[in-house]
């Protein structure tokens, strides 16, 4: 399942262009951030905290400048805009509803600002109680209800004045995993059927795998890799998001030879392996080997692999649906397997010899994070 | 009852236990540990019993408390008691006055007595003190001719009424007074006459200038205490400091200072005439304008704190969700943050208001004689004319009025918190 481009335009809705943004003159926060959310998409920023997204969310949104660069709009620049007449929907990390005002009285706000008629602000703010389904809860005020509920309150009243973008800052990040999770599949349907373009921060990385569209990985203030979440995970673009997405296996070498998009690396211990070329340098320059827990075959089924290694079981862990084995490939250097239940045989035991594959198509060769 | 649980038999105790409701359990579990609170806070509650409630107690009931003439004529006042109020007394009765009578001559009580008498009827002091000096009357002569000998008002039913009434242990004279109305000789009550009548006055010079006071208090403390929430901690902090700051100078020496900055050759006003703005001195002190000053510097910090604990409660992320969600800047505060701070606002006037009312030495030193509140004639009937009776008719009068305006703050606040209803 690539990027859902069927209900996702190409038009260009907003766009970043190299936007920096310090706070003390000296550190950047956003360092040259480039960025194109397309019209009716699903786009979240994922990272580390500290790494710029929320900086990104609230220049978006109107509450911090851009130090330099252009934020626009659909077509227009937007950045001297003060954030009430931006016209676009906020979801707070703690939902920031008014404590004063019942529910109904929050879902007006928005509308009575705008001037609206009274019939047309009564119609809209009944429609947004029953988008999310609190139609009885009107007159609750905000800490009368569960955290679930004045999550969908917030949903609704950053709709209910129909943005044509919502932006929405760790809104899950309170909620317990249950309730999260169904509030992901929840908040996913109702971009489905509106349409309008979201933009979704979050650190989680399964949230931003279960929702999105595209996922843009923030690290120092610059956006890593931006793509669907099946292209993220299977074909990280650097060690940084290899590392951050997912679980993965890596080991440090120096690049041997290239040859288009594969390569051979060298490991410590004098193993030739054959990778995919992704992100390397030079011929002769460190490189990082990555591989997914799950893409490592053991026993008999490796056979077929090109890259082959003799190890020792370390530790089993079991999981219910699958097996984590830690694997002691010698030189201080181990491998993590998960294996499903189904194809391991019983007999593993820990200090039992083993044999591992690991296939060349899934061994990413990439350039060493610049700290590590 | 509780005998008979306890001397039961430790096998028998168990069933009968499990057979008592659970909240009598309950009580019963929780019984030691109230006991022990209790004790705990016995020792504040003896001293409070004491020093405040016991005098604040003893100095109301001096507000209805009538004591000069049933100390200084006790036969005669119980005598009176029984006096239906219509013609004169009964010869018994005036027996019984004229023997007292001549017993008290001189004593300070019956000079204490007429005293009291002449604040219900002017000329009653003259009148005692002639009597007591003309006493005795000549042997078997006839009472009543003989006292109007001495003087013709004796045989005037009013007088007599007037001792009846004054002879009471206690007497509304003090409150009514208070509120500027007495009883007439019919027992009615009417307005004071216009000479009388200034404390309604002085209660609403009171109530308005501790309004103002409260007012300016809070347009200047608002603002600051929202700087203070909003400002990173260090500068915070350190304004929080100048903020209380003037609660540790004291009163007298801050008054002093506003006088010395104040007066027609003061700092403000040598000020003002370099820089041209003004030809003559301003009257800055000594009138309402100063004791405004100064008692909205003093009062300041009632006001600042309790505002700053309310809004450092609210996050400023609501203005921003505001903003969001269409809401010019200044509307947002308006309509999202302030009616948030609106507890703040209600305990900080409250408590500013309630610490004007009974402000005295400001407005004594600072203000004219326009500028006066009720605490000032407290202090004058307590310190110079020793009028027990009207100092704690005052005071009661004062209270009360600040124990309604709690309740009703109270009852608001209340409706207030079930309206944003309590986490």
């Amino acid at each position: 399942m690539a990027a859902q481009s069927g209900s996702t335009g190409q038009e260009a809705h907003v766009t970043f262009t190299r936007v920096q943004k310090t706070y003390d003159g000296e550190t950047l926060i956003v360092r040259d951030l480039n960025l194109e959310i397309r019209r009716g998409e699903f786009l979240t920023l994922l990272g580390p905290s500290g790494s710029g997204k929320t900086t990104c969310l609230m220049m978006l949104a109107g509450f911090e400048t851009p130090t330099s660069g252009e934020i626009r709009v659909g077509g227009t620049v937007i950045n001297k805009v003060p954030p009430h007449r931006r016209n676009i929907g906020m979801v707070f990390q703690n939902y920031a509803l008014f404590p004063h005002m019942t529910v109904a009285e929050n879902l007006r706000f928005p509308l009575s600002v705008r001037k609206l008629p009274a019939a047309d602000i009564d119609a809209k703010v009944k429609r947004a109680l029953v988008m999310v389904r609190l139609e009885a809860f009107g007159n609750r005020y905000p800490q009368q209800l569960s955290g679930g509920q004045q999550q969908r309150i917030a949903l609704a009243r950053a709709l209910v004045f129909e943005p044509e973008l919502v932006l929405m800052d760790e809104p899950l990040g309170a909620l317990d995993k249950q309730l999260r999770e169904h509030m992901q599949i929840e908040i996913k349907h109702l971009h489905d059927s509106l349409g309008i373009t979201f933009v979704f921060v979050t650190h989680d990385q399964g949230e931003a795998l279960t929702m999105s569209d595209r996922i843009a990985v923030f690290d120092r203030g610059e956006i890593q890799q931006i793509d669907s979440a099946e292209c993220l995970y299977e074909e990280p673009a650097n060690a940084f998001v290899a590392g951050f997405i997912g679980e993965s296996n890596t080991l440090q070498g120096t690049l041997l030879e290239r040859n288009g998009d594969a390569c051979a690396i060298r490991l410590p211990s004098g193993a030739v392996v054959q990778a995919r070329a992704a992100d390397v340098g030079a011929v002769g320059s460190s490189a990082v080997v990555s591989v997914r827990p799950e893409r490592i075959v053991l026993n008999g089924a490796s056979a077929g692999c090109e890259n082959r290694f003799s190890a020792k079981v370390k530790e089993l862990i079991y999981q219910g649906d699958h097996v984590r084995v830690q694997l002691d490939l010698g030189n201080q250097s181990s491998l993590m397997v998960k294996a499903p239940i189904s194809q391991l045989s019983h007999e593993l035991r820990p200090e039992q010899p083993i044999e591992v594959g690991i296939p060349a198509a899934h061994l990413r060769a990439l350039a060493p994070t610049p700290s590590a | 009852m509780t005998a008979t649980t306890l001397t039961a038999p430790a096998a028998a105790a168990p069933p009968a236990e499990r057979t008592l409701p659970l909240k009598t359990r309950l009580q019963r579990a929780e019984r030691r540990k109230k006991l022990l609170h209790l004790a705990l806070i016995a020792p504040l509650a003896v001293f409070l019993l004491l020093t405040f409630l016991w005098p604040i107690g003893a100095l109301l009931k001096r507000s209805v408390d009538n004591p000069e003439v049933v100390g200084g004529l006790p036969a005669t006042a119980a005598a009176l008691a029984h006096w239906n109020g219509q013609g004169l007394p009964p010869a018994s009765a005036l027996a019984i006055f004229v023997k007292e009578m001549e017993g008290a001559r001189g004593s300070t009580e019956l000079a204490s007595a007429a005293k009291r008498l002449n604040t219900e009827m002017t000329g009653y002091r003259s009148l005692i003190m002639k009597t007591a000096r003309s006493l005795p009357l000549p042997d078997g002569s006839n009472l009543q001719e003989g006292l109007a000998a001495i003087d013709p008002r004796w045989s005037e039913t009013r007088t007599w009424q007037v001792m009846a009434r004054a002879g009471q242990p206690y007497t509304s004279y003090y409150l009514l007074a208070a509120l500027d109305h007495a009883v007439d000789a019919d027992g009615a009550i009417v307005a004071a006459t216009e000479d009388q009548a200034i404390y309604l006055d002085v209660l609403g010079r009171t109530f308005w200038m501790s309004l103002v006071v409260t007012l300016c208090c809070l347009v200047l403390g608002f603002p600051l205490a929202y700087l203070l929430t909003s400002l990173p901690t260090r500068s915070s902090n350190l304004l929080m400091i100048l903020v209380l700051l003037p609660f540790w100078t004291s009163i007298l020496v801050r008054v002093a200072s506003w006088i010395v900055l104040l007066q027609s050759g003061g700092l403000v006003n040598q000020a003002l005439q370099a820089l041209g703005l003004i030809d003559e001195p301003l009257q800055l002190v000594f009138n309402r304008l100063g004791v405004y000053i100064a008692m909205t510097h003093i009062l300041l910090p009632f006001m600042i704190l309790p505002l700053y604990s309310v809004m450092k409660g609210i996050s400023p992320i609501y203005l921003r969700a505001a903003q969001s969600l269409g809401c010019p800047p200044f509307q947002s505060f308006w309509k999202v943050y302030f009616p948030q701070t609106l507890p703040g606002v209600f305990a900080g006037s409250l408590l500013v208001f309630i610490l004007s009312m009974g402000y005295y030495i400001t407005p004594a030193l600072l203000g004219g004689p326009q500028e006066q509140m009720a605490s000032y004639f407290i202090a004058f009937y307590t310190n110079e004319t020793i009028n027990w009776g009207m100092a704690a008719a005052l005071s009661t009068v004062l209270l009360g009025a600040t124990l309604l305006l709690y309740v009703v703050y109270s009852r608001y606040a209340g409706q207030g918190r079930n309206a944003t209803k309590a986490r």
